[in-house]
């Protein structure tokens, strides 16, 4: 019998329903991968009988004649940002260590009301703070990828949904939810070899998610490949009353519509993302896609996003911002941890409680948005980054009358080593240099295996959309997948 | 602009973040690096540019005006709302006195 950890969504789902093997079955398999591999430290917690419960009502269920879910049987990981009832939900912080929920969030129960099960949930950047998975109070998460050099250096498995991208690289679950502010899905899909979309702003309701930048945070899946990525994304997109930045609008038929057929399709390749110094990898990788994406039928075009030097430092004013407004509700009252020394007064514990409960990255970002956002600085920083911000956004709308998607690098380098890049925050930030302008725009934009790079890691490409054209963003996807015959995977060592 | 320790003290005393005077002297420099690269933002023209309000366009809802309509959103859910509280007594929660 093959492996059923090989098998991806589709695959598990046909399986399942056509009888091959049961949900129980699948859910063994992985919940014993993600069991043998505690030294990736991938889950925060796992889940095994969540899993299994949900596999055993799905085996019911077929046995009984029933309609059976588009996840039915599915077992999948569950990034630590959302709420899940019953079971811990911490955002890789300290300060939400124990916070047991007493409600679902909408993304995840749509999920289990598609027939999926939890195998646990995942690790993450303290708060989805970070590009490398080294911010999470519960320690960093190891990318199941190494260097081909013969060391053992551990790598980093991008962030903030590293425990995800760990995760689904290395056989642990078939697909994860993900949520990305300025790349959280994208950079570290493409650091992992796999493939991960962030809907359209709204898509996805943020009702239940942790928040970081309520204007920014979206959620999305992280997959094998598109058309896993297209199952995931149905069922978890959707409109939410709960959620006022909901989209009222209905859900494609994303699997159904997948085409890789790009004939009448034009792809602007934005000159500005070609930077002085760009990796040769990276530009290669870039060329590749050009020419799988002509292949494909498409025509490609040069087009300009003047401003995308801008992006990156408005998010650095922006995301702060909001986040120090989002984290004032961790004060020690009503959920979470609570520091009070003694003879303390109520202002004491909030600080000794902050200070205790965040971490160093959390702390940094909540201090530059309480100073961007404090009496005398805000028009000079957050109100000019909110301008900028339209004027990137423009800048896309200008964009999107000559050309349907635009092609670039997911990220300017490679997978780096964990360690490498901690020292200085900026350079960290610099990561997300290619991501952050879509975030900033509210568009979707996926990112899909491309190659692998000198050192033998994965490099992903980017493709960015209209608004609520998904559609053309898979496509774009799935023709890129078809040409790039992107089989790597990592070799297992854990 | 750049900060000095008196600054970050004052912005970690409004964000309500304890800090020591270590940590000052560590955030003083990576702060002001965060704050000269950001500074950029300053050379692009925004004559006549609205600052962004929603990314993509939305039609802000109102809820119906039912109390309760949804039971997660609604009342009566006291010991829910507590189950997760450091110290929840008499069915509030608990803080250190505010009242001399």
């Amino acid at each position: 019998m093959t492996d059923l950890t090989d098998l991806g969504v589709a695959a598990l789902r046909d399986g399942i329903a056509g009888g091959d093997f049961t949900a129980v079955e699948a859910a063994e398999a992985f919940n014993a991968n993600i069991a043998a591999a505690g030294v990736l430290n991938a889950f925060i917690v796992a889940t095994p009988e969540h899993a299994l419960e949900s596999a055993r009502k799905v085996d019911a269920d077929r046995a009984a004649g029933k309609t059976l879910g588009k996840l039915a049987g599915v077992p999948i990981g569950m990034k630590d940002l959302f709420a899940t009832k019953g079971v811990q939900t911490t955002a890789a912080s300290h300060i939400l260590e124990g916070f047991t929920p007493e409600y679902e969030s909408t993304v995840s129960q749509k999920l289990w009301d598609a027939g999926a099960g939890m195998l646990g949930k995942l690790n993450l950047d303290q708060f989805a703070m970070g590009s490398s998975n080294e911010t999470s109070y519960f320690g960093n998460v190891i990318s199941p990828w190494r260097r081909c050099d013969g060391g053992n250096a551990a790598m980093a498995p991008g962030g903030s949904s590293g425990g995800s991208s760990a995760a689904v690289s290395a056989r642990l679950c078939p697909a994860a939810t993900g949520t990305d502010t300025g790349g959280s899905i994208r950079q570290p899909a493409a650091f992992t070899g796999i493939s991960g979309i962030k809907p359209t702003y709204g898509r996805c309701s943020r009702w239940g998610i942790v928040a970081f930048a309520s204007s920014l945070d979206q959620a999305g899946p992280m997959a094998r490949d598109v058309r896993d990525c297209a199952i995931m994304l149905e069922a978890m997109a959707g409109f939410d009353p709960k959620d006022t930045t909901s989209l009222d609008l209905s859900v494609p038929a994303w699997e159904a519509g997948l085409n890789a057929n790009l004939k009448g399709k034009k792809v602007g390749i934005p000159r500005e993302y070609r930077v002085e110094g760009l990796d040769a990898d990276v530009a290669k990788s870039w060329d590749d896609g050009v020419a799988w994406l002509k292949d494909a039928g498409a025509e490609v075009i040069d087009i300009s996003l003047p401003h995308t030097k801008y992006a990156l430092p408005a998010y650095y004013i922006i995301a702060p911002a909001e986040a120090s407004s989002n984290l004032a509700r961790y004060d020690g009252v009503r959920y979470g941890l609570r520091d009070l020394p003694d003879g303390a007064n109520l202002q004491d514990m909030y600080a000794a409680t902050r200070a205790a409960g965040f971490g160093a990255e959390v702390k940094r970002r909540i201090l530059i948005g309480t100073y961007v956002l404090s009496a005398g600085f805000y028009d000079a920083y957050y109100t000019q980054a909110q301008k900028v911000r339209t004027l990137i956004s423009h800048d896309f709308k200008n964009a999107f009358t000559e050309c349907d998607v635009i092609l670039a690098p997911t990220t300017p380098t490679g997978a780096f080593g964990l360690g490498e890049m901690v020292s200085d925050p900026l350079a960290m930030y610099l990561n997300d240099v290619f991501a952050v302008p879509a975030s900033l725009a509210g568009l979707p934009a996926m990112s899909v295996p491309a190659g692998l790079n000198r050192e033998g890691l994965p490099l992903g490409l980017q493709i960015v959309g209209r608004p609520f054209d998904e559609q053309g963003v898979l496509n774009a996807g799935l023709a890129i997948e078809q040409r790039a015959g992107f089989t790597a995977r990592p070799g297992k060592w854990w | 602009m750049s900060v000095d320790t008196a600054t970050v003290a004052k912005i970690a005393s409004l964000a309500r973040i304890k800090v020591t005077e270590g940590e000052l002297e560590a955030m003083v420099p990576e702060l002001n690096g965060i704050l000269a690269w950001v500074e950029q933002l300053g050379e692009v023209d925004v004559t006549g540019i609205e600052p962004m309000t929603a990314v993509i366009e939305n039609q802000l809802r109102l809820r119906a005006d039912v109390i309760g309509a949804d039971p997660l959103t609604g009342g009566g859910i006291r010991e829910q709302v507590l189950a997760n509280a450091p110290v929840a007594e008499h069915g509030f929660f608990g803080v250190p006195k505010v009242i001399e």
